[in-house]
């Protein structure tokens, strides 16, 4: 078997002169690209040699086709040599260091040996020399005379943006390089350059290369024109001004004018190579748009590096709108059929295969599980069509691969951006499906953090038996219930499956044969259990039984529900709200199945099943579990609407008491402070007392509203049983809409811009009282007043913004925290190192304990562990 | 036939598992008779599941605190909000103090410090204000008023006696801490203090007034605010500000118990492995705060890369990306184009070890199941 090949190493560095002319496969001397008829002019920026860009041409240099052929470099040989904008600022350093005269590194030699050996130590260990480096040229330009030569050493001056300036006197690049010739190898290294790889003079450039035409594709708009790459227009005004260089050099030309003209060409290599050096003006297309050069291509988001380098597009992917679908299993993605016929998988022809793939063929690419390619083994790919299916499938024989569409029980890898954590890529497999949307478990949606308001998801086929066998093993939903963040189940009840299973469990209601059939019919259940009691002659059954079904066997489990009120003294599982969980062997005793029990994020029982069962075990209780609640919310019937947010009228009129009081007492602690009679909190001014006292009051108002109204809203009330089992919403949503929206803020404060002294015109100025600055007394279903509703929208503009913000903000943070920890890794002794070797942790996290398997080394299962041997001894 | 506690504990002595399962072991097997045997089963299951719970090698744990980390980012708030309890001290909370811990800012938007007292302060409300009238800095504003008299062109500081005598400062000392701070004369009657500048003239007078506001007549400069409050049976002073070697120096003032927010100050008082806890702390409490769970390993491993070299490091350009080894890397994170020219001009070498470099040249990456290397041993199949 072959082991695939891997590039061991890059080495960076410059290109001499003489290895640009080496490379180049042509000399360019003229700036046209095409002639009349539209073929590529020789030794032209589009020269045949550079590489093909037309179909049906063949490259001059390789022979290879479009899409075959890389490209070849090519050059100019400028006139004049230029200096390399990248570099400028190392050239000033380098001329301060060097001697002008002998060109020499301006210090003793005793110093060179102790830096050049600083600077090999520094290599070896693998850490950056900069420091060494700086601290060199630093002494080398306290230096007034050469030390070798004796020269005096001038004061060098860098005029924006490139020019070198000696006591008053320019040096033209050619001095430059002339100086830089002559540095020896040994001085090179010292000022930290490699002098294999980068002389300093081929820092000022004397040949252009000219990059090969697949790097600047001419593109033929509609009209028949053509229309060049911003390089190569910048390289047309390379050419033209290196030719007006040389005939005017040639013609004798005065000594400024050829002084222009090597100004000009310094700036057309100089926007070539970067358009945005600062003091030089970017260089534009004939529309006025700058030109995008080389560094602009590498930089940025969208740039090479981090737009085409590390993010690589690929085949075998589809995308489209999700939707919900409570009947397919957790580990199961509905793929619409048009998707299912597009994508594939590829097949390799055995013996042992071969009628069965033959069966596939036949059936050609429109009828479903069919074929849309077949490779053969010289690596010709023939479409499969309708016409040709027959026979292709008669030809077939081990060796070739067929490109089988996607069916039922493929594994696929499901994604949903923004991608945060890894479980925002899981594997999943293929349910094939009619209509056009991707269909998944709604229990899913935590991890993907999913929602069915026009969200988007992608899909991605591997096409290896390796990429497959990790997508099965480590990928799979069932896999991922853990979080590595914090070692708790993320997948599980979300919404209706909440209160679906909260209205079925909570209280001992009973429920009849009949009901209890229609809840467990779509289970694989033998009998019911023993029914709890008899009642007007028929036996019944209560929903924690019924839930019981869904439990695995042996499964003991103790916890306070979600909703439990913290009592001050718990009862536990004399809890008379029902809201202490006991399980014992699988059998719901007691409490009531919530958000706690089963909710993602939380989910008590998920969390014990998967860690005392298995993944396969946890992935079926949550398929079961969820059909269940919707039966159940089914059963009970559940709806919500604008009545649920009715108060009786006693409450309506307490919660008006309430504010009122509020008001008032706003209004005396005004009163007190204008009388002066305000004690000021320590370490606070009289004016922020004052405002933390009123935000205080109107706080205490707006719960007490709230708590006078959920005293009137019980459990059968649905917002209640929505907020009290974890379902969605809160109390405070319910308060908000059916008693009163409190305080608006800005910042944490009240709100206090607007004009001068008052919010709004509808106040008198320096009104300090509670409706000026922002408390909404109404409620969402009585409606605001048009004041309240304005600093209402005040404060959810606040939220927007907020929201917007924090993404970008929080999206950087990722960003760099992935950048400086991706290359970690736990080593086989158990460290955990970086790329170079060195040990971050000796030990991952002190303990070497895997986040999500931590409750197997965490005390609290050792607890467990003696319990049980204990007693296993005992009995 | 049971054993005794003794021999448990020497048994257990000789047991490779963390301190916190050898303890739970103590622990539930107290006051409980074991046997020999019941002792080795305990220990053979804790051990499985131990080793159960092992990470595996070649796990990409950095990517995964990455993530752990920085996906709760995108659930938290903005704003700073009141520290949980001191209502007077303003704290950053929420992303922006993740952000600031992870960039290892010198000095925080807003450095605090929780101060504990040894046992004979902390239980008495008087001794305690004593120290923090003594820690706060104080300046001319906390004792009195500052007016200018244009006419004789001076400088009139008023004090009141009520809070220099709550300070322990004198009105005499007052006038040589000016004197010392400004170089000029200090006219000191009773509470009065008259002051003059050099040149008589309108704009030096008001310099002069700015000047001496500023000026931190006693306690420690930094420290704008202390707080008093009363934790369970004890004081503790919150502060505005922060100067942890001064303030560790204190009468009364215990340093084992005492920390501040900012964590470089930990690192360059108390050394790297404090500065390490300290991020550790500072992050798990913010994360807490906002009702978000996660594991303290992640946590752990981003304190650790911060400070492996024995500096605090940002993560980030300055700090630990911009230190890789890796050319690539480095340019596919920020400021692309001078990374790799001076690569060049270095003759740096790029050994493709990381994750950037191997996805940039299109390889596997080495990490997780691309780090382990299998060869297929081929063999015929009969026919």
């Amino acid at each position: 078997m072959t082991v695939p090949k891997r590039i061991g190493k890059i080495r960076f560095g410059l290109i001499s002169p003489q290895e640009f002319r080496k490379m180049s496969v042509v000399k360019i001397i003229t700036a046209d690209t095409y002639d009349d008829d539209g073929f590529p002019i020789e030794m032209g920026l589009m020269d045949p040699r550079l590489g093909v860009i037309d179909p049906g041409l063949r490259c001059r240099s390789c022979g290879g086709r479009p899409g075959e052929c890389p490209g070849h470099f090519g050059h100019i040989d400028l006139i004049a040599s230029v200096i390399h904008v990248g570099f400028a600022k190392l050239i000033r350093k380098l001329l301060r260091a060097v001697c002008r005269d002998c060109s020499r590194l301006m210090l003793l030699d005793k110093e060179k040996q102790m830096y050049l050996e600083q600077i090999k130590t520094l290599d070896k260990l693998g850490q950056p020399t900069d420091d060494v480096v700086n601290k060199v040229f630093a002494e080398a330009r306290k230096h007034k005379n050469c030390p070798y030569c004796g020269a005096p050493q001038m004061e060098i001056k860098f005029e924006r943006p490139l020019s070198y300036v000696e006591e008053g006197h320019k040096l033209t690049p050619s001095d430059i390089r002339d100086r830089f010739e002559k540095v020896p190898n040994d001085d090179i290294q010292i000022m930290g350059m490699n002098p294999d790889t980068a002389r300093p003079e081929w820092m000022i450039l004397t040949v252009l290369p000219v990059p090969p035409v697949t790097m600047r594709p001419s593109i033929t708009l509609e009209s028949g024109q053509r229309s060049e790459d911003d390089l190569t227009h910048k390289l047309v005004d390379i050419i033209r001004i290196n030719q007006r260089f040389q005939e005017n050099r040639e013609a004798g030309a005065p000594q400024l004018i050829i002084e222009d003209l090597w100004e000009l060409l310094q700036y057309h290599v100089t926007t070539f190579l970067d358009n945005t050096v600062s003091g030089v003006p970017p260089a534009r297309h004939r529309s006025g748009r700058p030109l995008k050069t080389l560094s602009q291509r590498l930089k940025g988001k969208e740039g090479r590096f981090r737009g085409s380098l590390s993010g690589k597009r690929v085949n075998f992917s589809a995308r489209t709108v999700i939707s919900p679908d409570p009947n397919l299993s957790i580990n199961e993605v509905g793929v619409p059929m048009d998707i299912a016929m597009e994508l594939s998988v590829p097949i390799i022809v055995n013996a042992r295969n071969k009628e069965m793939v033959k069966t596939f063929v036949k059936r050609g690419p429109d009828r479903h599980p069919g074929v849309n390619y077949i490779t053969r083994p010289d690596q010709r790919r023939v479409k499969v069509t309708d016409k040709n299916c027959e026979e292709v499938a008669e030809q077939i024989d081990t060796g070739w691969k067929v490109d089988r569409q996607l069916t039922d029980g493929d594994i696929v890898l499901f994604n949903r951006q923004p991608s945060l954590h890894r479980m925002s890529i899981m594997s999943h497999r293929v349910k094939v499906m009619p209509y056009k949307t991707f269909r998944l478990n709604p229990s899913v949606c935590p991890p993907y953090n999913a929602d069915f308001d026009g969200d988007e998801m992608n899909l991605h086929v591997p096409q290896t038996e390796e990429a497959r066998a990790e997508a099965e093993i480590l990928m799979r939903v069932q896999e991922n219930i853990l979080s590595p963040r914090f070692g708790g189940p993320i997948i599980g009840g979300i919404h209706d499956y909440v209160t679906g299973s909260f209205l079925l469990t909570h209280g001992y209601k009973p429920i009849d044969r009949r009901g209890a059939m229609e809840l467990l019919k779509k289970f694989d259940i033998a009998g019911l259990p023993q029914p709890a009691g008899v009642k007007d002659g028929q036996p019944y059954w209560t929903g924690k039984q019924i839930f019981s079904a869904v439990l695995p066997k042996g499964l003991n489990l103790n916890f306070k529900a979600d909703f439990c009120y913290n009592c001050d003294v718990c009862k536990g599982e004399d809890c008379e709200n029902d809201a202490y969980v006991v399980i014992e062997d699988g059998q719901l005793l007691k409490g009531t199945i919530d958000a706690e029990a089963i909710g993602a994020f939380k989910g008590k029982i998920t969390d014990r099943v998967i860690k005392e069962y298995s993944p396969t075990v946890a992935s079926s209780f949550l398929d079961k579990m969820t059909l269940l609640a919707l039966r159940g919310i089914m059963y009970a019937g559940f709806s919500f609407g604008i009545d649920d947010e009715d108060i009786p009228k006693a409450a309506a009129e307490q919660i008006d008491e309430v504010t009122r009081t509020a008001r008032e007492n706003v209004q005396k602690l005004i009163e007190a402070y204008n009388a002066g009679e305000l004690e000021p909190l320590p370490g606070r001014t009289l004016d922020e007392t004052l405002e933390m006292r009123i935000m205080q009051t109107l706080g205490k108002a707006r719960d007490g509203a709230g708590s006078i109204a959920g005293r009137y809203l019980g459990l059968d009330n649905s917002g209640v049983v929505m907020a009290v089992s974890g379902a969605r919403g809160s109390m405070l949503n319910l308060t908000q809409m059916a008693a009163c929206v409190g305080q608006q803020s800005v910042r944490g404060e009240r709100i206090r811009r607007g004009y001068e002294g008052r919010t709004l015109p509808h106040f008198k100025t320096g009104d300090l009282g509670a409706e000026a600055h922002g408390f909404v007394e109404s409620s969402y279903k009585d409606g605001l007043t048009p004041t309240e509703f304005f600093f209402h929208s005040i404060g959810g503009r606040e939220g927007l913004v907020d929201t917007a913000i924090r993404t970008s903000q929080s999206g950087y943070l990722q960003r760099r925290l992935v950048n400086a920890l991706q290359d970690l890794e736990v080593k086989y002794d158990g460290t955990v190192q970086e790329t170079r070797g060195m040990i971050v942790q000796f030990k991952y996290g002190e303990d070497g304990v895997d986040v999500s398997r931590r409750d197997y080394a965490s005390p609290d299962n050792v607890k467990r562990l003696i319990k049980k041997i204990l007693e296993k001894e005992s009995a | 036939m049971s054993i005794s506690v003794k021999e448990v504990q020497q048994r257990l002595d000789r047991v490779d598992l963390p301190q916190d399962l050898i303890d739970a072991i103590l622990g539930g097997l107290e006051g409980v008779e074991v046997t020999a045997e019941q002792l080795e089963e305990i220990i053979n299951q804790v051990s499985a599941d131990y080793e159960h719970a092992r990470v595996e090698p070649c796990e990409a744990v950095g990517v995964v605190a990455a993530q752990s980390i920085g996906e709760p980012g995108t659930q938290m708030t903005m704003r700073t909000f009141h520290y949980a309890g001191v209502a007077e001290i303003n704290v950053t909370l929420g992303l922006p103090r993740l952000i600031e811990i992870v960039d290892a800012r010198k000095i925080p938007s807003t450095p605090t410090m929780t101060i504990r007292l040894t046992p004979d302060y902390a239980h008495d409300r008087d001794l305690a204000r004593e120290v923090a009238w003594a820690i706060e800095s104080t300046s001319i504003l906390h004792l009195g008023s500052v007016a200018t008299d244009l006419a004789e062109m001076n400088v009139l500081i008023e004090l009141n006696p009520g809070p220099m005598e709550q300070r322990k400062i004198t009105a005499e000392e007052v006038a040589e801490k000016l004197r010392e701070e400004t170089g000029l004369a200090a006219d000191q009657k009773e509470n009065l203090i008259v002051m003059a500048p050099e040149e008589p003239s309108y704009r030096e007078l008001l310099q002069l007034v700015e000047k001496i506001k500023k000026i931190s007549l006693k306690g420690i400069e930094g420290i704008k605010r202390v707080v008093i409050r009363k934790e369970g049976d004890e004081y503790v002073l919150y502060t505005e500000g922060s100067a942890l070697r001064k303030i560790m120096q204190f009468d009364g003032i215990d340093p084992n118990r005492t920390k501040t927010n900012n964590i470089n100050e930990i690192a360059e008082v108390l050394g790297i492995e404090a500065g390490r806890n300290a991020i550790i702390n500072e992050a798990t409490d913010t994360l807490r705060e906002q009702g978000l769970s996660v594991d303290v390993r992640h946590i752990m491993l981003v304190a650790d890369i911060m400070t492996v070299d024995g500096e605090v490091k940002q993560i980030g350009r300055h700090g630990v990306s911009g230190e890789k080894a890796s050319v690539l890397a480095r340019a596919a994170f920020e400021v692309t184009v001078n990374h790799i020219l001076d690569a060049a001009v270095r003759g740096d070498v790029d050994d493709l070890r990381g994750v950037t470099e191997n996805v940039i040249v299109g390889q596997p990456i080495q990490l997780g199941t691309g780090d382990v290397q299998l060869v297929a041993k081929r063999f015929e199949v009969k026919q």
